[in-house]
């Protein structure tokens, strides 16, 4: 792609606008509709959420050291776990890979902002609030919610403490901030891209993007209409989920969970874009199978809306329904396993070299892929029958999302950060972030699949004499794990305020829009489109 | 560009607003989907024009009643008869004794299950006190009658029904 | 450095997906795989995984093998030069097919072992099973006996103030016993939110929903003792419900129905015998009231009696524990309060623990009413309770619901 960029951007001294001291600076960042601006603000939400899930993982496993009642009661435990779930997911996850989109996609297809910039502004502010808000149901009567994120009636309705209803809430809110976030980016993609730039020449993780935002607007109010079925049945005398006025509590389960599967691929499918990114830059190939890689996203999503019972093989569906969910679920490895085919191919016989970006990536490839076994494994049904409600989903679901997603956040992250912010990050501490990430993440995870085999359920506060030992070694592995996680924060806040400076280029092999723009990108970028040929 | 967007955004709000519908209409979908194949053991409506007009006699299906209390109702309620083999298409009737043990008036609901799922919709039912919520004074008991068939057109590998029901208190949902 | 530190890591997913392979799976404290199991199905399950993993391992290999490979040959500081191709269609749908029939293949045991799990037909005995927060209630339906199973680790253990024993958090006072070889199918469901109930070795896991009832079966090939948990987050006693199930000779398994259905005999009569209720000393009342309250009521009331309002209210000042008339306190406990998650307890508790409960609750915590309960003083509100019905005609059978 060889964009023309005619020499328009004389708005290198026109920064952000922002007034004198303090009050200056609260209402840049509070009105502000630039892109670039929002993406932060998303980017540094999920940073600070991160190490608060984080803190509450922590807690759990300081009390499952050993077995016995030791540092927390049992409600607390409950309520760390709902929380853990609900902030990682909703408030770490998706706001950060938000955060990347709002960078990115703009200056990826040659456009000056979002489509919608003031939607934009609303859709990261509604989110603090709505955190405040879930945050604040432990502090009330009753304590939080703690019944898993999973929210199962009828423990999530008639004997759920009152707070619930201002969980509700808080996810009503986080879920409004989705759909208009994926409003913005497909209005962005469809109708802002520079002349010349077709949809078969998108960027993938533009493309990954594009369908993540259609997921979102299909499944977010799906889990708002459960939601809303929740307070119904709490206070206006509904029965949806209760049995005794002909309600079902799997009818929830099935509502929750057709929200839910594709919720998973929401989280992972932007991992898949970011993943598309790095690998071929370092190896200086272009990405194998590019549009194998778009039909294999479009198939992902697809097959995610049918296979949501997949969760629910143990509640006493009917043999129909498990053969069909489990052959719909089976088939999502196809177009999963192609995906690493071409990230495979992509490096082999390229010309590669391991900056951090790249370790991560990797790592993503490795560990994601043993996930992904897992997964195979959870979709035979008779075998699920002793995964289910386990140790060993527990596991499955952490190497997808943690050596999964997450890295593939932290991949992103250092690839972009020079760009956004025009210093280079730290190489060394970026390292040893990932060799301390990578060996703890697997000390903290591998162990679950085995505790899990063994028979240790989920979301218990103390267990049987036989799981300590591997217990014991998850606790300490993800202690370590944690403590890493301080290096990337040190890290990423040292490159804002400063660093080696980098050229627009960045990586020998980046290809892209966005690495035609100087780094950091001027406040309004690409106010001319590009050509792109 | 401004109008391209704002299409796109009516487009994708009434999309939006499409899927919330769809959330709430999943319950009536689930519910007419469950019914109509079938499934999920949970028939509660009169079939008070089913009766049987010939039985099957050269099968022998082994019925069972179980009776249970949700949140410790306290009411005594257990099915007079524990077990019957009848034919497929034999009219048959047993009573369900159900007992308020406390001091005062309550209304219960009697919810159904069988089990396996799938013999749910052969499993006619012409009177059931499960159709109607039931009232008791304190200290008062009653004999609640059920009148059904199992239906002549059972498949073959199902041989043993459980028809199980739960008791559930809702006086203070009235 | 790099090279030999992704080359161990590579290697050590690849051991554990094989050791996993190779290690015989005991329940022991290093246990690293799925249990073998006692019953059909439980094998059953058990070779559909070891096949899933292997043919997991297999890809795992081919796949990290080659991403190896190049991660160390395909480098810049070697000198390596990129190639130019990215894309081939001919391979890409290869490997489209490929992975598509190893799923065909991996479905049939699937699809034959999932069909044979759910054929419940001709068992020969059946039991049913009622979850409920926290413990689990077992109805041999044919023979009319019913108990409750109930944690019996002790509360000390769980605090940490005494060694724990060897089944910690893993053993009842009621075992559900069967007999092997034979066909047992078990009825499942809840009496308040979902539970499950999950025996490992029997390979039986099955979701207990209240208001429907499911099923499951075993066959039990040898004797022995099996033990399992709940496994559906249901509240805070959500780790404290585990199930033991005690397979015996049908011999034996006879005689224990005999021997149970009296004790519950025994056991009923009891409870309303006037004439025959214990006289306990303050000291045995508080004793045993404040190990039972620790067992059953703390999880919700808490250990120091505050509860967790609104949901689970204190008991400490508490008009039901502080004041008159110390039947409404009673009463509370033997039948529940319907629309709250406060059970009836009058067929888990005895008489001396139920009075023993009480004078605990009224005196602890500075409750300090220094009112003494005696068990006579339960026996005499259960035959008040007991008294008989008078049997009407006002069932209805049709209209609305």
């Amino acid at each position: 792609m060889n964009p023309d960029i005619t020499a328009v951007d004389h708005h290198d001294d026109h920064g952000p606008e922002q007034g004198k001291g303090f009050i200056g600076f609260a209402k840049r960042w509070v009105f502000t509709t630039n892109h670039k601006d929002i993406g932060t603000l998303y980017l540094l939400l999920a940073l600070l959420n991160f190490f608060v899930a984080g803190g509450m993982a922590l807690l759990m496993r300081v009390e499952l050291f050993h077995p016995g009642h030791r540092f927390i009661d049992p409600n607390f435990y409950n309520q760390m776990t709902t929380m853990h779930g609900l902030i990682m997911l909703f408030g770490v996850i998706m706001p950060a890979f938000t955060g990347m989109a709002n960078w990115q996609i703009p200056m990826m297809i040659g456009a000056p902002d979002m489509a919608l910039p003031r939607l934009n502004n609303w859709s990261f502010w509604i989110l603090p609030f709505a955190f405040l808000l879930l945050l604040s149901t432990m502090i009330q009567a009753g304590g939080g919610p703690n019944f898993g994120w999973t929210m199962y009636a009828p423990l999530s309705t008639k004997y759920a403490p009152p707070s619930t209803d201002f969980m509700i809430f808080s996810v009503h809110m986080m879920g409004i901030s989705s759909i208009m976030g994926s409003i913005n980016i497909v209005a962005t993609i469809l109708n802002m891209r520079a002349p010349g730039m077709t949809m078969m020449k998108l960027p993938m993780f533009c493309w990954t993007w594009l369908v993540t935002a259609f997921l979102l607007i299909a499944i977010m109010p799906v889990l708002a209409g459960a939601v809303t079925m929740m307070l119904a049945d709490r206070h206006f005398g509904t029965s949806f989920f209760d049995a005794a006025g002909g309600g079902d509590p799997i009818l929830f389960q099935h509502i929750f969970w057709f929200f839910g599967h594709p919720e998973v691929y929401v989280l992972v499918l932007p991992a898949f874009g970011v993943i598309s990114e790095v690998i071929p830059t370092f190896s200086r190939k272009k990405l194998f199978g590019y549009n194998f890689m778009v039909y294999a996203t479009g198939c992902i999503a697809f097959l995610s809306f049918i296979v949501w019972a997949h969760h629910m093989f143990t509640t006493g569906i009917p043999l129909g329904a498990e053969l069909f969910f489990m052959y719909a679920t089976m088939l999502i490895s196809v177009p999963t396993g192609i995906k690493v085919f071409n990230w495979v191919s992509t490096m082999f016989r390229g010309s590669m070299t391991f900056e951090t970006p790249m370790l991560f990536a990797v790592a993503f490839v490795f560990m994601f892929t043993f996930g992904g076994f897992t997964g195979l494994m959870l979709s035979l049904v008779p075998a699920d029958y002793q995964y289910q409600d386990t140790y060993f989903v527990v596991a499955h679901f952490h190497y997808v999302l943690v050596p999964g997603v997450v890295f593939a956040l932290f991949a992103g992250t250092y690839y972009w950060l020079p760009k956004w912010t025009g210093h280079m990050y730290n190489e060394c501490l970026g390292k040893w972030h990932f060799w301390l990430s990578t060996i703890s993440v697997n000390i903290l995870f591998m162990p679950m699949h085995f505790v899990g085999l063994a028979g240790m359920p989920r979301r218990i506060p103390d267990y049987a004499l036989q799981f300590t030992n591997f217990n014991m070694i998850i606790t300490v592995g993800g202690f370590i794990f944690g403590i890493s996680q301080l290096l990337f924060a040190w890290n990423v806040i040292r490159t804002i305020r400063g660093g080696n400076k980098v050229d627009a280029r960045v990586w020998e092999g980046s290809h892209g829009l966005e690495w035609t723009l100087p780094s950091p990108p001027p406040y309004h970028s690409f106010t001319t489109p590009p050509n792109v040929h | 560009m401004q109008t391209e967007n704002r299409k796109l955004l009516a487009i994708l709000l009434l999309v939006v607003i499409g899927m919330f519908g769809f959330g709430f209409a999943m319950v009536p979908i689930y519910n007419s989907l469950c019914k109509s194949l079938g499934i999920n053991g949970k028939i509660t409506e009169a079939n008070r024009s089913a009766i049987s007009l010939s039985q099957d006699n050269n099968r022998i299906l082994k019925v069972e009643f179980v009776a249970t209390n949700n949140s410790s109702v306290p009411w005594k309620f257990y099915p007079t008869v524990k077990q019957v083999e009848l034919h497929p298409g034999e009219m048959y009737r047993l009573s369900f004794y159900a007992e308020n043990k406390t001091n005062h008036k309550m209304i219960v609901q009697a919810i159904p299950s069988i089990t396996p799922g799938l013999a749910a919709k052969y499993l006619k039912k012409t009177e059931c006190f499960c159709f109607a919520q039931q009232a008791l004074n304190g200290h008062e008991a009653m004999y609640m009658p059920l009148l059904f068939h199992v239906d002549k057109d059972i498949p073959r590998n199902i041989n043993t029904i459980t028809l199980s029901y739960t008791l559930f208190d809702i006086t203070d949902r009235l | 450095m790099l090279r030999k530190l992704q080359l161990s890591k590579a290697l050590f997913i690849v051991f554990c997906l094989v050791s996993c392979n190779v290690v015989f799976a005991e329940a022991d404290s290093w246990q690293l795989n799925m249990f073998k199991g006692v019953t059909p199905v439980s094998r059953d399950i058990y070779n559909l995984h070891m096949i899933a993993m292997l043919v997991c391992a297999i890809i795992g290999f081919v796949v990290f093998g080659i991403m190896i490979y190049t991660l160390v040959h395909h480098r810049k500081s070697k000198g390596y030069q990129a190639a130019r191709f990215h894309d081939n269609t001919r391979l890409e749908i290869v490997w489209t097919i490929i992975p598509f029939l190893i799923l065909l293949g991996l479905a049939f045991p699937a699809t034959r072992t999932l069909i044979r799990l759910d054929n419940v037909e001709r068992s020969e005995v059946t039991v049913k099973i009622v979850g409920s927060q926290w413990k689990w209630e077992y109805y041999y339906l044919d023979e009319g006996v019913h108990f409750f199973s109930n944690l019996s680790t002790p509360y000390a253990q769980i605090q940490n103030k005494k060694t724990k024993d060897k089944n910690y958090l893993l053993s009842v006072d009621n075992e559900v016993v069967v007999p092997i070889e034979r066909k047992i199918r078990f009825l499942v469901t809840s009496a308040d939110v979902i539970h499950s109930w999950w025996v490992p070795e029997l390979g039986i896991k099955r979701d207990a929903m209240p208001g429907f009832m499911y099923e499951a079966w075993a066959r039990i090939e040898k004797p022995g003792v099996y033990r399992g948990q709940c496994t559906e987050l249901c509240g805070v006693g959500h780790a404290y419900m585990p199930i033991v199930v005690r397979a015996v000779t049908m011999e034996e398994y006879q005689q224990w129905i005999k021997q149970k259905a009296l004790e519950q005999k025994t056991w009923n009569e009891a409870q309303i015998n006037l004439a025959g209720q214990k006289t306990m000393t303050r000291k045995e009342l508080m004793q045993l009231g404040k190990d039972k309250y620790n067992m059953v009521c703390a999880a919700c009331h808490q250990e120091n009696g505050l509860g967790i309002p609104p949901m689970y209210p204190a008991l400490k000042g508490s008009s039901y524990a502080v004041g008159y008339p110390i039947d409404r306190h009673i009463n509370i406990i033997l039948n529940g309060s319907t629309g709250s998650a406060m059970q009836s307890y009058s067929d888990m508790l005895s008489n001396e623990e139920i009075a023993a409960i009480v004078t605990y609750e009224r005196n602890a915590w500075e409750n300090n009413t220094n009112d003494i309960v005696q068990p006579i003083d339960i026996a005499k509100l259960r035959v008040m309770g007991n008294q008989k019905p008078n049997v009407v005609k006002k069932s209805k059978v049709g209209g609305l619901k």
